[in-house]
């Protein structure tokens, strides 16, 4: 039998050395998984405006070339000085309304059409959820969507992150005729029988709790960029009537808007 | 008296060759009549999950080799040092340092990978097959020994797992390691791929298949287990 003195010694240096093996290892991987990580988001902001990212050495190219990144306030003004990439929207949505910065990614069709890619992020059953939701320039048709999860209940919640659940988000619509609140549901099947087959998507059986979670994850983040579409849709749009340019709030599109 | 007879055992002890016949049967074993998943019926769990395809299949199976061999190695040459007391918390920080050492290398270079596996490489630290060698050889024999034993219960884990990955993968994805296998005229003609293998409950089918096909070859397994 070995002494309290040598036990407890053999087990400080073996926790040292593997700490130190560890550390290293760590560090030294640091920046080829980070490499990873950006690429990785890259391809789901690219998903979520349905484009094909299986090509991976293609992909920071095209993102480069196609997206164009855009930070808002919550009053629905561009930003500067900030890179839309590098904000986490879990970050922002922990900080006051007025001084949340809210990444955007506007992605030029080969026609000319611009669709807006917007992150969510929100809570699932088990952790957070998270994905992109890409809208027309109508500001109301959703043109793509993908979904993924920390770690959802593998075949019931966790089913949100493939591609059956999110194809079916193309050509659905975000609002009921004028109103301004977001129609657009995620409900269990048959239950929303009510709601028009267009503001209406199927969510995951035996996944209840993440299927709602997803519903208003898409309903809270949409309404944080209201303001700033709302603004988008005027100039695009002109109604005539002066909206409510007139707060001294100038807005630059310059970049977004010439078509 | 007795310390001649030591002596001379120690002298007459020669040095064992690298590959002998002992040795030869430690690494192999494992991967027939002593396989770790079909004769133990040890890690199971991971076996089911991640073997809906091939490429998964082959890294964990590359990743479970890695840690049993180096956990086996290095437990075997620092077993006369290790108090008797905290012996298993010695072995689980060796096996864990090694886990997450592989867990970083495949988030750095096979990033989707490794995202497939997701906890399952983490999971490696309580696969009964690590553990289990530990202490049934590396605490008792020589390191060189233990090393080919990691290496041989690793392989016949991997073995069994690529056998279910490549039949889960062709049945159900209609493809192997990613290429297209079943050709497209045989889907216009009416062919679907097997849903079934797409989901946990075939690994299990396959791994009972094979444990019966096994047992049938070689009846002195029968009742092992």
């Amino acid at each position: 039998m070995h002494t309290n003195r040598y036990t407890f010694i053999y087990a400080a240096v073996l926790t040292i050395i593997a700490a130190l093996l560890l550390a290293f290892a760590s560090e030294g991987l640091k920046s080829t998984q980070q490499v990873n990580i950006i690429l990785e988001k890259k391809a789901n902001i690219l998903k979520a405006a349905r484009i094909d990212v299986s090509d991976k050495s293609k992909l920071g190219d095209l993102y480069n070339s196609s997206v164009e990144e855009v930070v808002i306030d919550t009053e629905g003004n561009t930003k500067d000085g900030l890179k839309a990439f590098d904000l986490n929207l879990k970050d922002e949505l922990a900080k006051p309304d007025a001084e949340r910065s809210l990444p955007l990614y506007v992605f030029k069709k080969e026609d000319g059409k611009k669709i807006y890619i917007l992150p969510l992020h929100g809570v699932g059953l088990w952790g957070p959820i998270w994905g992109f939701i890409s809208i027309e320039d109508d500001f109301n048709t959703v043109y793509g969507a993908n979904f993924d999860h920390k770690g959802e209940t593998p075949g019931l919640g966790a089913e949100i992150a493939t591609t059956m659940f999110s194809e079916q988000f193309p050509e659905k619509k975000l609002y009921e005729g004028e109103s301004q609140d977001v129609a657009l549901k995620v409900v269990k099947f048959g239950t929303g029988k009510n709601i028009p087959a267009e503001y209406r998507v199927d969510g995951i059986s035996g996944g209840t709790i993440t299927t709602v979670g997803t519903s208003n994850m898409i309903r809270d983040c949409i309404t944080l960029y209201q303001p700033y579409f709302g603004k988008l849709k005027t100039k695009i749009i002109p109604q005539g009537s002066d909206q409510d340019n007139s707060g001294g709030t100038t807005i630059d599109t310059s970049g977004v808007l010439e078509n | 008296m007795s310390t001649e007879v030591q002596s001379a055992n120690l002298i007459k002890a020669p040095a064992e060759p690298l590959f002998s016949n002992k040795n030869i049967r430690v690494l192999k074993d494992p991967l027939g009549d002593n396989n770790p998943v079909t004769v133990q019926v040890l890690g199971i769990c991971s076996a089911l999950a991640v073997t809906t395809q091939v490429m998964p299949s082959l890294i964990m199976a590359g990743s479970v080799i890695f840690v049993v061999a180096f956990s086996n190695l290095i437990i075997s040459i620092i077993r006369k040092g290790i108090p008797t007391r905290i012996r298993m918390i010695v072995q689980l920080v060796v096996v864990a340092t090694l886990v997450t050492l592989v867990d970083q290398v495949l988030k750095a270079y096979v990033y989707e990978v490794s995202k497939k596996l997701s906890v399952f490489v983490g999971l490696i630290i309580t696969n009964c097959i690590v553990m289990g060698r530990l202490e049934a050889f590396a605490m008792q024999k020589k390191p060189w020994a233990s090393f080919l034993d990691g290496i041989g219960n690793g392989a016949g884990y991997g073995l069994v797992l690529i056998f279910v990955g490549v039949i889960r993968e062709l049945f159900g994805s209609g493809s192997l390691l990613g290429y297209k296998i079943v050709p497209q005229w045989a889907y216009d003609m009416g062919y679907v791929n097997n849903g079934l293998m797409m989901l946990p409950p075939a690994a299990l089918f396959l791994i009972g298949i094979y444990i019966w096909i096994q047992r049938s070859l070689n009846k002195s397994l029968v009742n092992v287990s």
